[in-house]
């Protein structure tokens, strides 16, 4: 009954969807107010039903209702409660109801904190939302309808693939998808205000909360996808290039550049055009991934089942929304009005130049990720293109933007001193290439590269420090007034630190990790050693084990550094009783220096088994970086100048965006 | 600076940082690029000995030999031709006899291929669809033991 109550309110949900995009729509034309007002209530319902149809689908996975197909082919009456709720979204349907769930708790936010917008600009954002929702319940209720009944019902379920029955998976879609549907804010402002043909500073302030929370989301989301590949996947890599991974990384670089470019817009009322690009092609890029990942058209290592004919009809919503959003910008962009001036050397130039090469970084990307499927339809001819390709391409032009990123915050707007930011960049100069000579020296080994990817990411670090010292006068004032600015110092530069100061981290653990990493391959037989990045890891033997679902066989290595010991590890191999899956569950010992990180393979004769040892410098790094550049968004997004609804002072703390989650 | 020349240096920023990336673009599709082949291709297109490209197909049944350390020896087919494989290092978790696989590494002189990699695939029905395309082009019937409902025993 509440499975068939779901169902309803998905059908409902379509149908408010229906009226969410054409009667505001048609309202703003026609200045009709009473038309416009129609948006608020149906984003609201529209979110109070998606989250009803979620809640029904959420009970019949936690009571295991066997006579739903989608609960049959992904759960099982065994299976822990957190990964039955996780289940939910563990699958292709599931995860397209928390798609437009999300969807629409981001136009039910616009809904409620849009207060302070033009009623036309509104009721065509809710619009634009609307139909971003209409075109993905069709879809879900045509191909693929997450409450399908199944008749008889079988006795139980054929269980969650074992690899996704993870924490770190099962949070990762829910924020991967936030971050991906986030950027939905930026394009629907983006076509409402072509439609209107009027933008202001004022659209880049509404804009820019949506794009931070949108880029937090994300990059937390890939930074947990990627985390998870590391540890579960028992390959000892963190990212491997693969067309999963770069369909959730395009967008985030193109996002990026959007944060960035809406800045100047807010700021400068210059870039107008170019950011309402911008954020058609980032949602479109988000569509995109949604259409690799759900479509199957790529070879993946990340292809869950996947359903070919569902692909033409994302694809068609993808063609729909992508080339409407550039065919209206066509017709509309030439009508706004140029926005400030500026000199090239000057914040406005920096940030030019980060959009311009990070837009170029996203567009190798891309053309390493299709270009297999256009050389296949052109020529038949199958080909891979892996790491090398990303490589040699993606890794320059990235080095350029490291490089220059330290300067950016160091102009000034409008007229910058190129060779003043660079004196103010020396100590940080000086000590990234100190870091490096003695980096080099420690290990005389790894690529000649290496030394310089660790004193770019220094570089970048102290870079941002040194301008955050800057503005706080360390070293040039007194000690109240030093700590009277660095209190006073707007939370938003703080954000634009922390950020920075993640990527050089990041840069650091990339490094770090790619170049020294230390591998070992051997069989062991019960009380042989292998020593690996420091450690010596003896082999004790291995025996049986079993978990809630699964069976296992766990081997125990005792560690030791320098006679000394330091942790037993205990990596093994499960095979899950539904699927009867076998997984590989690594041993990880992690500290400052690196992980050590062991994994065992085939048992062969006399009790040996096939072991794989790895010493990683430094990976933690990467994500901490990350954790970094979120908690960097979440302050700047506290700042009290972007919050929504900031124009209005008042006594109470104005509603925060974050209350929308 | 007058505006023209603003906009001058804008697009040639522009200008030069996408002649950059379609330099790097286009040296890298020449030289990093590896191709597919199943092994009827390798016959039929002599492919030379030395060539980086990944192998796909069939793990044949009963070719698999674990010999010595961690040196692991396959067949791969696809019905109609088998090439040897060798690889070193420790074999994914879904590598079976009977199942689809792709391998990335060099075609030796005397026919046999080395593999570096031996990829891995999440899902148990999975079948690599360049494997799965090249064997129904060339007419194999792919059955319960390589693509469908099959539940391998543990």
């Amino acid at each position: 009954m509440i499975v068939e109550f779901g169902h309803f309110a998905l059908i409902l949900a379509l149908l408010v969807a229906l009226v969410q995009t054409v009667v505001p729509f048609l309202g703003a034309q026609a200045r009709d107010a009473r038309m416009m007002k129609v948006a608020e209530p149906a984003a609201l319902s529209q979110l109070a039903l998606l989250a009803l149809a979620f809640l029904a689908l959420m009970h019949a996975y936690v009571t295991s209702d066997f006579s739903v197909a989608n609960v049959v082919a992904n759960s099982h009456s065994t299976k822990p409660l957190i990964y039955k709720m996780a289940g939910v979204w563990g699958n292709h349907e599931g995860s397209m109801l928390l798609w437009v769930l999300i969807l629409a708790i981001f136009g039910a936010a616009v809904a409620a904190f849009g207060n302070n917008l033009p009623a036309t600009l509104k009721a065509n954002v809710l619009s634009v939302q609307g139909a971003i929702a209409l075109a993905f319940l069709l879809f879900m209720l045509l191909t693929s309808d997450p409450f399908a009944r199944i008749d008889p019902a079988p006795a139980d379920g054929r269980g969650l693939n074992p690899i996704l029955q993870d924490p770190a998976l099962a949070f990762h879609p829910p924020f991967l998808y936030t971050g991906y549907v986030g950027f939905s804010i930026a394009f629907s402002f983006a076509i409402a205000a072509l439609i209107e043909g009027r933008i202001d500073a004022a659209w880049a302030r509404w804009v820019r909360p949506w794009t931070l929370l949108a880029w937090m989301f994300l990059t937390i989301g890939i930074a947990m996808g990627s985390w998870w590949a590391y540890y579960e996947l028992g390959w000892g890599g963190w990212w491997f290039w693969d067309p999963v991974e770069n369909a959730s990384f395009m967008p985030w670089l193109a996002g990026t550049a959007l944060l960035h470019s809406a800045l100047v817009m807010e700021k400068r009322e210059a870039l107008k055009v170019w950011t309402v690009l911008l954020a058609i092609l980032t949602f479109s890029l988000s569509l995109m991934g949604t259409f690799i990942v759900r479509s199957g058209v790529l070879t993946s290592v990340h292809s869950f089942a996947v359903d070919p004919a569902r692909g033409v009809f994302i694809l068609a919503i993808l063609v729909l929304f992508t080339g409407g959003g550039l065919a209206l910008f066509a017709l509309r962009a030439k009508d706004m009005r140029v926005g400030g001036l500026f000199q090239p050397i000057s914040r406005e130039g920096a940030l030019v130049l980060n959009n311009l090469l990070l837009v170029t970084c996203a567009a190798t990307v891309l053309i390493g990720t299709l270009y297999p499927l256009v050389l296949e339809a052109a020529t038949g001819d199958k080909i891979s293109v892996g790491p090398p390709f990303f490589n040699m391409t993606f890794g320059p032009l990235m080095l350029l933007l490291l490089a220059v990123m330290p300067f950016g915050p160091l102009l000034a707007w409008k007229r910058g001193d190129l060779l003043g930011a660079g004196q103010r960049l020396l100590a940080a100069l000086a000590v990234a290439v100190t870091l490096a000579v003695l980096s080099y020296a420690m290990f005389h080994r790894g690529p000649w590269m290496a030394p310089f990817g660790i004193a770019l990411g220094v570089f970048v670090m102290l870079g941002a420090l040194t301008e955050w010292a800057g503005r706080i006068k360390l070293g040039s004032a007194g000690r109240d007034e030093v700590v009277r600015r660095a209190v006073n110092l707007p939370r938003s530069s703080y954000g634009t630190l922390l950020a920075h100061f993640g990527i050089g981290l990041m840069v650091v653990g990339i490094t770090g990790t790619t170049a020294y990493q230390d591998e070992k391959i051997l069989v062991m037989k019960p009380g042989e050693t292998v020593s690996v990045g420091g450690y010596s890891a003896t082999f004790k033997g291995a025996k049986p084990g079993r978990g809630p679902n699964y069976r296992e066989d766990v081997a125990s290595f005792e560690v030791t550094r320098d006679g000394a010991p330091v942790v037993v590890l205990e990596p093994s191999k499960r095979v899950y009783d539904a699927p009867p899956q076998p997984t590989t569950e690594a041993g990880i010992h992690a500290s400052w220096r690196g992980d050590l990180y062991v994994v065992i393979g085939d048992a062969q004769p006399g009790d040996a088994y096939a072991v794989r040892a790895y010493f990683n410098p430094l990976v933690r790094c990467i994500w901490l970086g990350a954790l970094i550049m979120f908690i960097g968004g979440g302050i700047s997004l506290s700042d009290r100048r972007l919050r929504v609804g900031a124009p209005v002072k008042s006594q109470r703390p104005p509603p925060q965006v974050i209350a929308a989650e | 600076m007058t505006r023209k020349q603003k906009r001058g240096a804008l697009i040639g920023a522009g200008v030069l940082t996408l002649s950059l990336a379609a330099l790097l673009v286009m040296f890298a599709l020449k030289d990093t690029i590896v191709f597919f082949h199943t092994p009827s291709d390798v016959v039929e297109k002599r492919i030379p000995a030395g060539t980086r490209m990944r192998l796909g197909g069939l793990v044949s049944n009963g070719s698999v030999v674990r010999g010595n350390g961690t040196i692991v020896t396959f067949k791969v087919t696809d019905t109609l031709m088998e090439i040897p494989v060798s690889y070193n290092g420790v074999l994914p978790d879904l590598f079976r006899e009977g199942q689809g696989v792709v391998a990335e590494g060099t075609l030796e002189a005397t026919g046999s291929f080395t593999a570096d990699t031996v990829l891995a695939k999440h899902d148990e029905n999975y079948m690599p669809p360049e494997v799965k395309k090249s064997l129904e082009a060339r007419g194999v019937k792919l059955g319960a033991s390589a693509n469908t409902e099959s539940q391998p025993k543990p």
